[in-house]
């Protein structure tokens, strides 16, 4: 198929919509604004609902009810709404229905600014809301991923039940690339446990409160279980010069483009490293990182953020202490250069 | 209120499976409570019209919680004043079946205020049931935006003042204010006569959905023996004689009948039109075949004034890049500085994989205003190009290891009338001057950039200008 030159953005509606996603509820923030105007933009000439909400907490609970019916369902904001977000995406994963949601990170906390950050892996990935769950969370590092990550974010939401959150950041929400467009999805998969207002669901129930100790507990272990299983099959990831490298650097999103551009840098002096960049942040590519860990090879793992280090902590949970951990970030919608990148790798490798 | 009232519906489960414990007979809720009658009322207008395999009703926060125990329906359970938005996701997936959102004056009337409200004015084709008891039955007795002046309960335990907590609120009148909503109605369950008007509200509130003729809204004074310490006799004539001092009953407002029925239908598109609706290339254009000469690896930033088409011009080269099967990536500076202030933008042309999209030491820069120049000239690399609109600029580059290229863009685009294509003019120099733009891709590309003729002749015209002045420059040097 034909490239198309798109804004990062718009290419998360178009894949959402290839995907089969047919509402989209939405309220605008910059530097996101442009997934809510795409959508009220293609939403309505396929036949699917487009809604502008009155707050963040109003649009995930349109997406709570449009999803209890069975649709493709999703919303978008950048970190603020995410926030607001939280209540009902802790409803969502309680109820465990679909969805996927999409972050375009930007500098925090408060109104902070709208630069891009990465601000907010740990109110995504770690949870964010109230209760023992877990978000699906894809991270894309280019215009072309935005469309891909999204399709594979409702498939994956779909399979286990579960939201998925797109975790993008203001860059690559903003820039433009060209992507290549699969074609639509025409079948979707069965929901008997969805409400389509026929009698045969009528039974059915949406609901995520459970007043009995013992059940609600019940229910936590089967969530706990079902993350395993996220875990045990769904890792993704990609590796850039890791083979013979003797310092592994990890990024996620944006930063792994500049990290990568900054191994090559490096490796034009002759340093021998590599980059790890988790593209599913849950699942966390744990045992990727084990297994680099234990190669005598593999000198330190060198963490690069836009924040004040948050993945770090999930990359010294799976390195357990057996080989050095740094981090290097920058915060408020700053970025590094990759000259900046390559020094402190440098300064690290002096530091051992 | 007798017990005939409290036989079970036939929109009701005969058994409340869900129910937690032995007793699966008789509802939750305390004797003398209002809640249990409402669910009947509606229960039974969703049989008499018919609808009840096809309605969905939303239970909120607060006693009715579990309203799901009880109705033969579809059901959701929502959280804490968000049951107006959960009804309006349900029924903008599903048009046909009847949407009902229950909730009690907490849940609506505080966390909830700004969701009812919304709905109310898009004037969602639902059904609201709105229980005011005056009091949060459920946390155990607390104030309400709805408990009266001088009302104790257990957080105003001192009668609740207007100095402290303001005035009890009034939905129905606010809700009947706005423009959307076609029927708004204040009832209470006090007596048999009050009941009945109860319910003929309720099937009114219905009937309106089934007939798709938008938002009806139903408050229900109610009784909540437990919350106001009294006995279910003394709870009926408090609603009777105080509640409704306050919250006046009657029809506030009914524009059903003369409503049109809403059309709320969705057409599916079929699976091989999207491609099309959502404008993705189609892959039936004529492909152009170019072989770019050598290696390109052009980093380039574009600044000027917001509106001088810096951006665009970005846009444009990454287009072109794109066409001569290069890859490309295009980053602007966003934000506040777009609006009216300067305004740059990053473009990468390479036939290598693209890392960092960022520009950091540009081998082209274009500079429209004077403090793009001063910002970013000393970021070009040895060697690199500098394009500058000398109409605009009123110094030069000072650096003399880069190729100077003035260009009076400005004023070539002003001579053919329009200033806008400014960029244009530029377009055409770097063009010509460049060897990773191929020429004929750019006059091939530009009528699907420029679809008014007027403005593809203005921008034609525009391109050719600078083409020619590139060539006068080349004479010159
Ligand atoms: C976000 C949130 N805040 C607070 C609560 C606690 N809570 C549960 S029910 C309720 C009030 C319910 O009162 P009302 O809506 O009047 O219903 P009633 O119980 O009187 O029928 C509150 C505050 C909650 N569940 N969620
Ligand atoms: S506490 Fe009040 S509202 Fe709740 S069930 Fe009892 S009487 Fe009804």
């Amino acid at each position: 198929m034909e490239r198309q030159l798109i804004k990062g953005n718009e290419a998360i509606v178009k894949g959402a919509i290839l995907a089969g996603c047919r509402g989209y509820f939405g309220y605008p923030i910059t530097p996101a604004s442009e997934i809510a105007q795409a959508a009220a933009l293609y939403m309505p000439l396929v036949g699917g609902t487009f809604l502008q909400a009155e707050s963040e907490i109003a649009a995930i609970n349109m997406v709570y009810g449009a999803s209890g019916t069975g649709q493709r369902v999703m919303t978008a904001s950048s970190s603020p709404g995410i926030s607001l977000k939280q209540e009902g995406i802790s409803y969502i994963a309680g109820a465990e229905l679909p969805c996927v949601i999409v972050d375009v990170m930007r500098g925090g906390p408060g109104l902070g600014n709208i630069a891009p950050e990465q601000g907010d892996y740990h109110q995504i990935v770690k949870g964010g809301g109230h209760g023992n769950y877990k978000n699906i969370v894809l991270a894309p590092n280019s215009a072309q991923e935005m469309c891909d990550l999204t399709m594979l974010a409702f498939e994956l939401s779909d399979k286990y039940r579960n939201p998925a959150v797109v975790l993008a950041d203001g860059f690559i929400g903003q820039m433009m690339e060209p992507v290549v467009f699969p074609d639509p999805i025409d079948e979707l998969p069965e929901k008997k446990w969805a409400i389509k207002g026929v009698p045969e669901d009528k039974d059915n129930l949406i609901s995520s409160i459970e007043l009995d100790p013992d059940d609600l507990e019940r229910h936590n272990r089967k969530l706990q279980q079902k993350y395993e299983i996220i875990r045990k099959n769904e890792i993704r990831f990609q590796e850039y010069e890791t083979e013979d490298a003797e310092f592994i650097l990890v990024a996620f999103g944006i930063v792994s483009r500049l990290v990568q551009s900054a191994v090559d840098t490096l490796r034009e002096d002759g340093v021998k490293v590599g980059m790890l960049r988790p593209i599913t942040l849950m699942p966390f590519p744990t045992p990727v990182l084990e297994k680099l860990a234990a190669d005598e090879r593999v000198k330190f793992f060198s963490v690069f953020e836009l924040n004040n280090g948050q993945m770090v902590d999930d990359v010294r949970l799976a390195v357990n202490g057996s080989k050095p951990v740094k981090f290097y970030g920058r915060m408020g919608g700053n970025v590094p250069t990759i000259q900046e990148i390559v020094d402190q790798v440098k300064k690290q490798m002096r530091e051992i | 209120m007798s017990a005939k009232i409290l036989s079970k519906s036939r929109g009701f489960y005969d058994v409340y499976e869900r129910r937690p414990g032995s007793d699966q007979e008789t509802t939750h809720y305390c004797p003398g409570c209002g809640h249990g009658i409402l669910h009947k009322m509606i229960a039974e207008a969703l049989i008499d019209y018919g609808v009840s395999d096809n309605s969905i009703i939303i239970s909120p926060v607060g006693c009715s919680v579990f309203a799901y125990y009880y109705f033969a329906a579809g059901n959701f359970q929502a959280a804490h004043g968000r049951a107006p938005a959960v009804a309006t996701g349900v029924k903008r997936a599903l048009p046909e079946s009847i949407v009902i959102s229950y909730q009690g004056d907490g849940d609506l009337a505080a966390i909830g205020g700004n969701e009812i409200l919304h709905a109310a004015n898009r004037g969602e084709s639902i059904s609201v049931f709105f229980v005011n008891n005056a009091i949060y039955g459920m946390t155990g007795g607390q104030m309400a935006p709805t408990t009266l002046i001088g009302q104790k309960t257990t957080t105003t335990p001192y009668g609740r003042t207007v100095a402290n907590e303001g005035y009890p609120i009034r939905m129905t009148e606010l809700i009947s204010q706005l423009e959307a909503p076609v029927y708004v109605e204040r009832t209470m369950m006090a007596d048999t006569k009050s009941i009945n008007t109860t319910r003929k509200a309720v099937r009114k509130a219905i009937k309106n959905q089934v007939e798709k003729k938008g938002f009806s809204f139903v408050e229900v004074l109610s009784t909540c023996p437990t919350g106001w310490k009294m006995t279910a006799p003394q709870s009926e004539e408090w609603v009777k004689t105080t509640m409704t001092k306050q919250f006046p009953l009657g029809v506030y407002k009914d524009i059903s009948g003369d409503a049109e029925p809403l059309d709320l239908t969705k057409n599916q598109l079929p699976a091989e039109r999207i491609p099309k609706a959502i404008s993705l290339p189609l892959g039936d254009k004529e492909k152009l075949v170019y072989q770019i000469p050598k290696t390109v690896n052009e980093e380039i930033k574009i600044s000027g004034f917001g509106g001088q088409g810096v951006l665009s011009l970005g846009v444009w080269l990454s287009e072109f890049g794109m066409r001569e099967d290069l890859n490309v990536s295009w980053i602007p500076s966003y934000g506040p500085e777009m609006r009216g202030g300067t305004a740059h933008c990053h473009v990468k042309l390479s036939n290598r994989p693209i890392g960092s999209p960022l520009v950091a030491q540009p081998t082209v820069l274009v500079a429209t205003n004077r403090p793009s120049l001063e910002k970013f000239e000393q970021e070009v690399v040895e060697g690199g190009k500098i394009f500058w609109d000398n109409s605009l600029i009123d110094i030069s580059p000072s650096r003399s290891d880069i190729v100077s290229f003035p260009v009076p863009a400005t004023e070539i685009a002003n001579q053919l009338g329009n200033t806008k294509a400014a960029n244009v003019v530029m377009l055409g120099v770097i063009t010509a001057v460049s060897d990773f733009l191929d020429e004929n891709i750019v006059r091939r590309t530009l009528p699907e950039i420029f679809k008014k003729k007027h403005l593809l002749d203005l921008n034609m015209q525009a391109f050719n200008k600078g083409l020619e002045f590139a060539a006068s420059l080349k004479q010159m040097t």
